[in-house]
């Protein structure tokens, strides 16, 4: 029997957050080298899978089945297919990167870290199940620490009323969709939540059109898709520098994630009839995401907004459903999360020195913070789609995933969403980094620590990386979106 | 030798990236060594590019030392590198600029490392779209080049000048002119990204050569609408992302400002490289995919090109800033390019249309290498007086007569003096175009006119006329151009006198490339 | 054997009830030798559990002493519950000085539990309707306990009349059962019942109310916010928890095994109710500003939610009502248990004095955090598989629209717990010292809090074997 790869990454968080809410609330350096730790480990077994999933074979692998409650065919059923192992690697990175980030934690570091690790298992453990009860166990698991996260550490102004928003949106979302799990569960007539069983079941087509709707919105609400988008950009202002990374980063794409894997894989009769709702909403967003965070002042609103656009990407290329949508919207989850969890490392690290995220008030940030200021122009470049760097190689196939459906058109429109992030982000960058320094900051600012500095190298070596050699990334997304398209019936 | 030989292109694309990160290594206090590393460096693409301009084969058909590795398997796109007559001649001027334009900034003195950085990767970037022969490749390189240029002018353009944008807002004026080149460029690709998208849905491939090949000779209806409907929006959508490089009147505005406010070397790489990125466009693209529509449009182009060379030159004339001068005289010079574009996909395949090509692509390097010149010497004077409004400055040819002769030698070739080069290439593409499109010629003849006489100008107002004392003593005396600086233009006017003498070496190649192509 | 098995918990429980008598005596004198009698009732319950479970187990279901009592699994698993949640009653009674004190507070609360016992296994009117007097009478008593306290009294005797009225309500329709029948057997009354008919109606309304009230369903939930807040807080816990879960008991196994047939008729009745006691105990909770009253209506949605699975009226149905009370009693007792202890030391049950108490005391305020979050049915808490399994079986027989209702609700909760959860993490004391104000922990209230926290995810985690016992419980329903 082989090494249990993935149960290990599930668990190893949570592992580490009872245990270092074991530890006396004084131990603040013992709680974040034990982060760090599990932190680093987590990273390097979801790197070890990465690498060692044969994209060459395809479909689910690592698999693990243990039975949890045979009677209503629930089981605890790990197993990784090209769609999610990037996400795997991506929710490894974002979290040691976010323990690394949120070393300077003063105030109550024990919990801060224990809450951040329940829900990194959460989110490993959504990527990771192939079972639909799993599946929800662990996305609400993902989902309650944010309310914590965010109310306790998060922005003093905003962050009661941005919390409960947030909590309430994605858990009105995950319970409708919930429902629609459910009623699958019973009509597939084979009482099991085990998704490989699931997946072969041929629901009705009127069932399909009836039950598309909730469980994928229900998902894609996490997706942040229009109009259930509100949540989001309150809900990255309000929270703490590690949680926005995680929020933005990773937490979205288990929207979207979700949305793919029950949505879209198991109900695929009823995506292809939404398909041109999906395609609409999601061009919204892609628009109006980029529209209003190029009115914005607050920083961090900029980059919510900015999410908000880029998911709608991602919904855009499933929606498309077919091969080249799906790639692009597969790339852009792990593209799109490192860039965000850049950006919020590079505001968090802005606003703790600086004690304002108010663009006009910000300048000159270059001088003592070089190295954040080439992160947040390599994320800028990502995040405006400039060919050499991830958000290229990720938002390319997407357009043409638009081009292959008839409503091609969408492709004109979306395409302006371009323009208008690259002049925003661009002015988001002078304006911080660039420029005169404000007086007032002047030798108050204190250079990074040598944490914060491996994060970002860690972020943006990804995004260059896969920038510049997509084949580190596309085989993998693409013997998942085979799967899919077989399951779509070969569109 | 063996390696180096069958993967010249990969070498000459890449070392300048290899260059950067070497760059970046060293140490930062010690700004001379970062200088001369990275100059040092530059030169080995040059070399690179001339071992590869003798190995060339001039009269074989089809692209040379071509070289594939798959780069984007799900879309089938692979880094296709191969060059032509075309080409060729364009990665030499990229190559040659390139270590004359670092020399040429061994005065910045601010954060050496990074601009030096940036300066490779630029070349990189503008490499990459003369060797493209994948569509997708060319747009990667085409968009990648924009960002260092966005942020030499935006980091080392000249800081003063600030720009009203509305009402009592104000802006740096390098912030201004760096994101209005940044967002036109971006923009004016987008119908080029939307276009390229749409061909490699319809082919799955982004071979150049095969879509040029299945394009073509597509037919019937796309997306519910006639081939053809189609095949002009997209034309039309290639032809004003490369305008906007080139760049062709209406789509110029950016480029006064950008060349003002970049810093010397960036004016010299983005008149002396940057803006043949647009015309190479056309060639490499517009017309062997769009020949129809080419022919169709060609009056239009032509129209397009007249405009940009009367305007640009009465434009030019009217400016009081030394350095705007010599901006919108490049918007003059490309016209020319653009009428020789035109004339060819008019009257494609006679002999009247070679020449007018000739001219075109020899205009393109000819204007290479004197407005890099002329920005070169513009920056020259600008970083002793620290001003470059032609007002404050006359009869300083007394004291600085070498810098003066060079400046002069250096505007008779952008004027078109016979026996410089800039009169060979205007004459063939004046030559070409005559018979084709005659009216547009002949106006463009007055265009030449006022070319002669902004230049004159600009020669006057500096170098002739009463002497401006301000100049002449005290701490503002106007020093004579140094010996590195001259080192810079050597190359650039041995380049100018030899072609004007002796144009039949690179005529030769881009002749049979030309004749190949069409 | 036979004879003694089936009541063995009872009987168990009745020695102990003796025997906390005679001891009463001996430690009364003595101020050092108090907590012995909380120890000895704790450990007195925990051995009649163990004992029960391994001496007592049912094989098939039987009808036992005439048809008053039947012994099987459904009323094995609940007295299983009752025994533990009295013994961690009993602990937390150890931590409130005037229960502790007297022994009477022990022998009530043993005196309930048997009460309860019997209900569970109840299967004659005539037993059934004993069971809930004796375990009724007991809680009157205890919920008024604190005679210094007019609060505590006034809950004890809105306690007693209203449940005097809906005693009075359900003998009504007892007698007319028997009236109509000449039977007083649960299972013999079955057989009366096939067609529906005035009679079933009448019978069915008039038990529907009465047991309605014992689980503070909708509209017979007017009392529990009053008493929980009167009673000492234990009590309280209690209350909404066991007592809630032995009306459940009576409900479940009076509607599976006397009116099935009219079940069809009257499911719609009792999802409309359901629908009215979630909707009702979550909108008025939102409006709290004191924990114990909060608790009280959200006892109240919780019991809409158990309702679900009633609804349903499937083998999984049952099954899930059983998981669902289960889950209910383990977390209420720890939220309730969290709430007495910061209820002694604040003085105040307002969201105010928790205030800074993540500060106060870490470890509390995530007993607090598994508690709350566990009622609002998150995982890897019980609360969310119980849920979980509620909707289950409503979608398993159709009810969806009644699930999404459910759903919908659980948002509802959601809110106002993590409201609660916001004074207790989020903001400070006045003053912000919180370290000067620690919050003490006795040991018996900290051994009960810990048990239950940890039985909460557990049961949150590894569900299948306890899915397992209710199944079997249910499927002996049938």
């Amino acid at each position: 029997m082989q090494f249990p790869f993935l149960s290990v990454i599930v668990f190893i968080p949570l592992a580490a957050g009872l245990i270092i809410l074991t530890y006396k609330p004084e131990w603040k350096k013992a709680v974040r080298w034990t982060a760090l730790a599990a932190g680093l480990i987590a990273l390097a077994l979801s790197f070890w899978v990465y690498f060692a999933y044969d994209k060459a074979v395809g479909g689910y692998q690592f698999i693990e089945k243990y039975d949890w409650l045979p009677a209503l065919g629930i089981s605890l059923h790990f197993g990784v297919d090209g769609m999610s192992v990037p996400l795997v690697l991506l929710t490894g990175v974002v979290m040691a990167t976010g323990v690394m980030i949120s070393w300077g934690i003063e105030d109550r570091p024990r919990e801060f870290f224990a809450f951040l690790f329940i829900l990194a298992s959460g989110v490993f453990g959504v990527f990771a199940s192939l079972d639909l009860f799993m599946l929800f166990f662990f996305y609400e698991i993902a989902v309650f620490p944010m309310y914590l996260l965010i109310a306790i550490w998060g922005w003093v102004k905003t962050r009661e009323y941005a919390a409960m928003k947030l909590t309430l949106y994605l858990f009105v979302g995950s319970v409708i969709a919930l429902v629609g799990a459910l009623v699958m569960y019973f009509t597939s007539g084979a009482r099991t939540f085990d998704l490989l069983v699931l997946e072969t079941v041929k629901f009705t087509p009127e069932f399909q059109k009836t039950w598309f709707l909730p469980v994928f919105l229900g998902f894609a609400v996490l997706g942040g898709i229009f109009p259930f988008h509100n949540w989001s950009p309150d809900g990255h202002v309000a929270a703490p520098t590690a949680v926005s990374m995680f929020h933005a980063g990773v937490l979205m794409k288990l929207g979207a994630f979700a949305a793919l894997r029950v949505g879209i894989m198991l109900l695929p009769e009823g995506a292809k009839f939404w398909a041109p709702l999906i395609m609409s909403l999601a061009l919204v967003n892609i628009v109006y995401g980029a529209f209003i965070a190029s009115v914005q002042t607050d920083f961090k609103y900029v980059i919510g907004f900015s999410s908000v656009s880029h998911m709608g990407l991602v919904m855009m290329g499933f929606a498309t459903l077919n091969q080249d949508g799906l790639l692009g919207a597969g790339l852009q989850m792990f593209s799109h999360g490192v860039m965000t969890a850049l950006f919020f490392a590079v505001v968090g690290m802005v606003y703790d020195r600086a004690h304002t995220r108010d663009i006009p008030k910000l300048g000159g940030m270059i001088k003592p913070l070089p190295l954040a200021g080439i992160g947040l122009i390599v994320g800028s470049l990502v995040s405006m789609g400039m060919p050499g760097f991830s958000g290229f190689v990720a938002e390319f196939p997407i357009f043409r995933g638009i081009w292959h459906t008839d409503l091609w058109w969408m492709a004109l429109i979306a395409a302006i969403s371009i323009v208008v992030t690259a002049s925003y982000v661009l002015l988001v960058v002078r304006r911080v980094f660039f420029g005169k320094m404000p007086e007032e900051f002047e030798g108050h600012i204190p250079p990074i620590n040598v944490f914060d500095k491996t994060a970002l190298v860690l972020l943006m070596a990804f995004m260059i990386g896969i920038g510049l050699i997509p084949a580190l990334m596309e085989p993998w997304v693409l013997s998942g979106v085979r799967h899919i398209l077989a399951l779509l019936g070969g569109v | 030798m063996e390696f180096i030989h069958a993967h010249i292109l990969t070498l000459i694309l890449f070392f300048p990236v290899l260059a950067a990160v070497i760059v970046l290594f060293l140490p930062k206090d010690k700004p001379q060594v970062t200088r001369w590393t990275a100059f040092a460096l530059s030169l080995i693409p040059l070399a690179l590019s001339i071992y590869l301009w003798v190995q060339f084969e001039p009269g074989k058909p089809g692209f040379q030392f071509e070289e594939k590795y798959v780069w984007y398997a799900a879309l089938n796109s692979s880094l296709h590198l191969g060059v032509d007559g075309i080409s060729l001649t364009m990665v030499l001027l990229t190559t040659l600029l390139t270590p004359v334009a670092l020399l040429a900034s061994f005065s910045v003195s601010d954060r050496v490392k990074a601009y030096m950085f940036l300066f490779l990767l630029l070349e990189t970037g503008m490499l990459g779209v003369f060797l493209a022969l994948d569509l997708l490749i060319f747009f990667v390189f085409w968009e990648v080049g924009l960002v260092p240029m966005y942020f030499l002018i935006n980091q080392w353009g000249s800081e003063k000048g600030e720009r009203e944008l509305w009402k009592g807002v104000k802006v740096q004026a390098r912030n201004y002119a760096s994101l209005k080149f940044m967002i036109y460029t971006m923009a004016g690709s987008l119908g080029l990204l939307l276009a390229i998208q749409l061909l490699g849905v319809l082919f799955q491939t982004y071979d150049l050569p095969v879509l040029t090949e299945k394009w073509t000779a597509l037919e019937g209806t796309l997306l519910g609408l006639p081939v053809a409907t189609v095949k002009t929006v997209a034309f039309w959508a290639f032809v004003v992302a490369f305008a906007i490089k080139v760049p062709v009147w209406p789509f110029h505005t950016w480029l006064p400002d950008a060349h003002t406010e970049a810093p010397t070397a960036g004016s010299m790489i983005l008149a002396g490289v940057l803006l043949k990125l647009g015309a190479y466009g056309f060639l490499r693209l517009v017309l062997p995919l769009y020949p129809a529509e080419s022919a169709r449009y060609a009056g239009a182009l032509a129209f397009l090109a007249v405009m940009a060379i009367v305007f640009g030159a009465f434009a030019s004339y009217g400016q009081k800033d030394f350095k705007r001068l010599v901006a919108y005289s490049s918007v003059n010079h490309m016209g020319f390019v653009l009428l020789g574009i035109a004339a060819a996909a008019k009257a494609s395949g006679t002999l009247d249309a070679t020449i007018a090509m000739n001219g075109a692509v020899l205009q393109m390097f000819n204007h290479g290498l004197s407005a890099a010149g002329m920005f070169f010497l513009v920056g020259v004077i600008y970083e002793r007086t620290h001003t470059r409004n032609l007002d404050d400055f006359g009869g300083l040819f007394p004291l600085v007569p070498v810098y003066g002769g060079i400046l002069i030698f250096t505007s008779m070739a952008s004027l078109g003096l016979p026996g410089l080069n800039g009169f060979v290439s205007e004459f063939l593409v004046v030559r070409g175009s005559w018979p084709i499109l005659t009216v547009y010629t002949a106006i463009a003849m007055i265009g030449l006119l006022f070319t002669g006489a902004y230049i004159l100008k600009g020669i006057k107002q500096v170098l002739h006329g009463p002497l401006n004392e301000h100049w002449a003593h005290g701490e503002h005396k106007l020093t004579e151009i140094n010996t590195r600086e001259i080192v810079v233009m050597a190359p650039l006017m041995a380049l100018i006198l030899v072609i004007g003498l002796y144009p039949a070496w690179i005529l030769d190649v881009i002749n049979k490339a030309v004749m190949m192509l069409f | 054997m036979n004879f003694v098995l089936p009541i063995f918990p009872e009987i168990l429980l009745l020695a102990l009830g003796v025997l906390i008598l005679i001891l009463d005596p001996f430690v009364k004198r003595d101020e050092a030798r108090r907590p012995f009698l909380g120890w000895f009732t704790a450990a007195g319950l925990l051995v009649a559990l163990t004992l029960s479970l391994l001496l007592a187990r049912p094989a098939e279901p039987a009808l036992v002493y005439g048809g008053m009592i039947r012994f099987d699994g459904l009323g094995f698993l609940f007295k299983m519950f009752f025994l533990f949640a009295a013994a961690v009653t009993a602990l937390f009674f150890m931590d409130e000085e005037k229960l502790a004190r007297r022994a009477e507070a022990y022998l009530l609360l043993v005196a309930a539990t048997l009460g309860m016992s019997l209900m569970a296994s109840a299967a004659d009117l005539v037993m059934l309707y004993l069971s809930i007097e004796t375990a009724s009478i007991p809680l009157y008593v205890l919920a008024g306990f604190m005679k210094e306290d007019d609060k505590s009294i006034e809950a004890g005797f809105k306690y007693m009349l209203f449940g005097a009225m809906a005693s009075a309500v359900l003998l009504y329709g007892f007698s007319l059962a028997y009236g109509f029948t000449g039977e007083t057997g649960l299972y013999a009354l079955a057989l009366h019942f096939g067609d529906f008919n005035l009679l079933a109606a009448g019978v069915t309304f008039l038990v529907l109310a009465g047991l309605a009230f014992k689980v503070s369903a909708f509209p017979f939930h007017f009392w529990a916010p009053d008493v929980y807040q009167g009673a000492p807080t234990p009590v309280a816990g209690f209350l909404s928890t066991a007592s809630k879960a032995a009306g459940f008991a009576v409900l479940m196994r009076l509607f599976t095994a006397v009116f099935p047939a009219v079940n069809a008729d009257w499911s719609l009745i009792l999802a409309i109710l359901a629908t009215l006691t979630m909707t009702v105990g979550n909108l008025i909770a939102l409006a709290q500003k004191n924990v114990k009253r909060l608790l009280a209506y959200s006892s109240i949605s919780h019991a809409g939610y158990a309702l679900i699975g009633v609804v349903a009226f499937s083998q999984l149905g049952m099954t899930s009502v059983a998981f669902y009370l289960i889950a209910y009693v383990l977390t209420n007792l720890l939220a309730f248990g969290v709430v007495a202890i910061v209820g002694r030391v604040t003085g105040s049950d307002e969201f105010s004095a928790y205030n800074g108490l993540s500060r106060r005391n870490a470890p509390l305020a995530l007993a607090m955090l598994v508690a709350f979050l566990s009622l609002a049915g998150m995982p890897p808490f019980v609360g969310f598989i119980a849920k979980f399994y509620v909707f289950l079986a409503a979608v398993n027989s159709n009810w969806v629209w009644l699930a999404f209702v459910g759903v919908l609700n659980s948002i509802v909760g959601l809110y106002y717990y993590l409201n609660v959860l916001k004074y207790v993490y989020l903001f400070r004391m006045e003053g912000e010292d919180e370290e000067k104000h620690p919050v003490p922990v006795s040991r018996p209230v900290a051994a009960a809090v810990v048990v239950l926290a940890v039985g909460i995810l557990l049961l949150g985690t590894l569900f299948g074997p306890w899915f397992g016992f209710a199944e079997q419980a249910a499927a002996t329903l049938f």
